[in-house]
């Protein structure tokens, strides 16, 4: 097992490092000067002096290796620094990725603006999969009923219909026309009793609810079928045979054997959600990591691109990587060796 | 011999498209897919015939106005004809999902089937496909777009330039399930005795993954083919309900979308009929693809 993990750390490096080059790349290439925003007045030595200031004189492979150490030595350094409340090395000279737009480190207003995404997609997810799992058993074991058939149905609707469409109509539903909840997000709300705790869950409900109607879309098809796969092999009949509680083999048997593809495949989901997220986030006004990405993008903000485009990237193989590793602790039948 | 099959209709030569044919037609969901789809497909196209007003002209005395016969699903706050505009945008969306799932497909199929076939490009094509299903797809495809929007809208025209380019990167950004599931087909056929024979009697190789090979990988790009068409077009609304697709002069299902959000308290019907159109759309091909995969499964089929 340590042996595979380390074989596929060696391999999810390089892939990380050719993602970080292309996306470095593309946006260093791309015909967008991060002055040309500026005001026409502005004469052109000062403008070259800007350009300085940014680091933009030095050769690309410079710039690419500054970005590199910024972001994989210096920003976890600051990190580590941060959460200890220790000092290591030299902390107040080391350089920053810093947004063109703000004039302040990238990571910092990205842990500003995390905890907002991480509530509104993480508890969709969480929803998502509480009502994906419970349909998707259910469906399985009366295949063809008429359950199994709306839930096919539902969820056939619930992965064509794209979120930003059901996001607008239940805007159009609940807000507009019968004015039960607010149609914008608002993160500056505090809880502070149960009136404002009632006011938070009002303004969360309707994003996380969209979103966990689509992940869980998918999620209630995948159960489905891994039940299905199981539900006819010879172990369930032994369990039966026994004189086993239907329950028993459902629950405890069939429900185990059938959750080790659905447990990989929660989290292979997990970056495609911030990936939705994006569009989510822009429905209702969140000002969470997609609004900035697409905010940045818009200012061509580059290093806040870069950096945000990059994370994203470290996301997918990260989770691809725990989706392996767990598929490994949960079916003993794999063998890495 | 025709008497024999007179005589006999059960022996009647039946071909493999007639079977799947045959199976396709009892899948009742992909049957009404195929109907909704063509019912969206033939409005979009030939409803401008009928419909005839321009989705450019400003009928400003009629803004934000409801349904009416002049204007069946009313106007938007400059008084242009919604329903002109969701034809209109329509036969882009169209284009774009059609045109970039063709991109896809093309490419895909081209990957699995060189890494399928030939062992020596095989690990050199699969670590790339690994690598491009772990970049972060939209938030690249927002980049792109809004790096190169203004290069290629001097190039080729406001219209052209943005088509080109959204088909191009949602085409190269959505290969890697076709290259994969083409690539495990190919590795399982190429194994097979009427490849050996085809070898044995002198075929060339290229003829062999022409004529013997890519025949047999044909359903499964089938399948794709129609998952293609649903992705592109979510992938093209999505952009442009970012505000980075389509600019508003050419509407799109989601760009009117984008610009129906910002009014949906005075017409909320200007988001219900394009995203209604994308809903359906999208819909009635999953249907199609799910009714073609049954179809086209030998085990399935007959029972």
């Amino acid at each position: 097992m340590i042996r595979y993990l380390v074989r596929r750390l060696m391999f999810a490096v390089p892939t990380l490092i050719a993602i970080s080059f292309a996306i470095f790349a593309l946006l260093d290439l791309a015909p967008s000067d991060p002055t040309g925003q500026l005001p026409l007045t502005i004469p052109p030595e000062v403008r070259a002096q800007i350009r300085e200031s940014l680091g933009l004189d030095e050769p690309f492979p410079v710039r690419y290796a500054k970005w590199m150490e910024q972001f994989f030595v210096n920003e976890p350094l600051n990190l580590v620094e941060r959460a200890f409340d220790v000092e290591i090395g030299d902390s107040e000279g080391r350089t920053r990725v810093i947004s063109y737009a703000t004039r302040s480190p990238v990571v910092d207003i990205i842990a500003e603006r995390m905890p907002q995404t991480l509530w509104v997609v993480g508890l969709s997810y969480v929803v998502g999969i509480l009502i994906a799992l419970p349909i998707g058993i259910v469906s399985a074991y009366r295949q063809y009923s008429w359950f199994d058939q709306v839930g096919t149905f539902v969820s056939m609707v619930g992965f064509s219909v794209p979120t930003f469409f059901t996001g607008l109509l239940a805007i159009i539903l609940f807000s507009v026309m019968l004015g039960w909840l607010p149609s914008i997000y608002d993160t500056t709300h505090e809880v502070t009793d149960l009136a404002s705790f009632w006011v938070q869950i009002k303004q969360i409900l309707m994003p996380v609810l969209v979103l966990a109607f689509y992940n869980a879309a998918q999620l209630s098809r995948f159960m489905r079928a891994s039940m299905l796969d199981n539900l006819n092999l010879d172990y369930v009949r032994t369990a039966r045979a026994k004189g086993m509680r239907e329950r028993a083999v459902l629950l405890v048997h069939v429900l185990r054997n059938s959750m080790i593809p659905v447990v990989t495949m929660i989290a292979l989901g997990i970056p495609t959600i911030f990936g939705g997220a994006i569009i989510t986030e822009q429905i209702f006004r969140v000002n969470g990591l997609g609004q900035l990405l697409i905010v940045a993008i818009q200012g061509a903000d580059i290093p806040m691109v870069q950096t945000l485009t990059f994370l994203f990237a470290v996301l997918i193989v990260g989770f691809n990587l725990v989706a392996d590793v767990l598929y490994g602790i949960l079916d003993p039948r794999i063998r890495y060796e | 011999m025709a008497e024999i099959g007179h005589d006999a209709p059960l022996l009647e030569h039946r071909s493999l498209w007639m079977d799947v044919w045959l199976a396709f037609r009892n899948h009742t969901g992909a049957l009404v897919g195929v109907g909704v789809f063509a019912f969206i497909v033939l409005a979009v196209f030939l409803g401008p015939l009928l419909h005839t007003v321009d989705p450019h002209y400003l009928d400003i005395g009629a803004r934000n106005a409801g349904a009416s016969w002049e204007h069946p699903l009313g106007t938007d706050n400059l008084g242009r004809d919604m329903l002109a505009q969701v034809l209109a945008g329509g036969r882009i969306s169209l284009a774009v999902g059609f045109t970039a799932m063709v991109l896809a497909l093309v490419l895909g199929t081209a990957i699995g089937v060189l890494a399928g076939y030939f062992k020596r490009v095989d690990g050199l094509l699969m670590r790339t496909t690994d690598l491009f299903l772990a970049l972060p797809l939209l938030p690249l495809l927002l980049v792109i777009i809004m790096l190169f929007r203004d290069t290629l809208r001097t190039a080729f025209g406001p219209e052209t330039g943005i088509f080109l380019l959204i088909v191009f990167v949602i085409g190269i950004t959505s290969w890697m399930q076709t290259a994969r599931i083409v690539r495990g087909e190919v590795l399982a056929i190429k194994e097979r005795e009427f490849v050996t024979a085809a070898r044995s009697v002198g075929t060339r190789e290229r003829r062999i993954v022409v004529r013997h090979v890519l025949p047999n990988v044909l359903s499964p790009i089938m399948v794709s083919a129609t998952l293609g068409i649903a992705n592109a077009i979510i992938t093209e609304s999505a952009l442009s309900f970012l505000g980075l697709g389509f600019p508003p002069d050419f509407p799109t299902w989601g760009r009117l979308l984008f610009d129906g959000a910002n009014f949906i308290s005075i017409t909320p019907e200007r988001v219900i009929w394009p995203g209604l159109a994308i809903s359906l759309t999208v819909l009635s091909v999953n249907y199609i693809g799910d009714g073609l995969r049954d179809a086209l499964d030998p085990r399935l089929r007959g029972t």
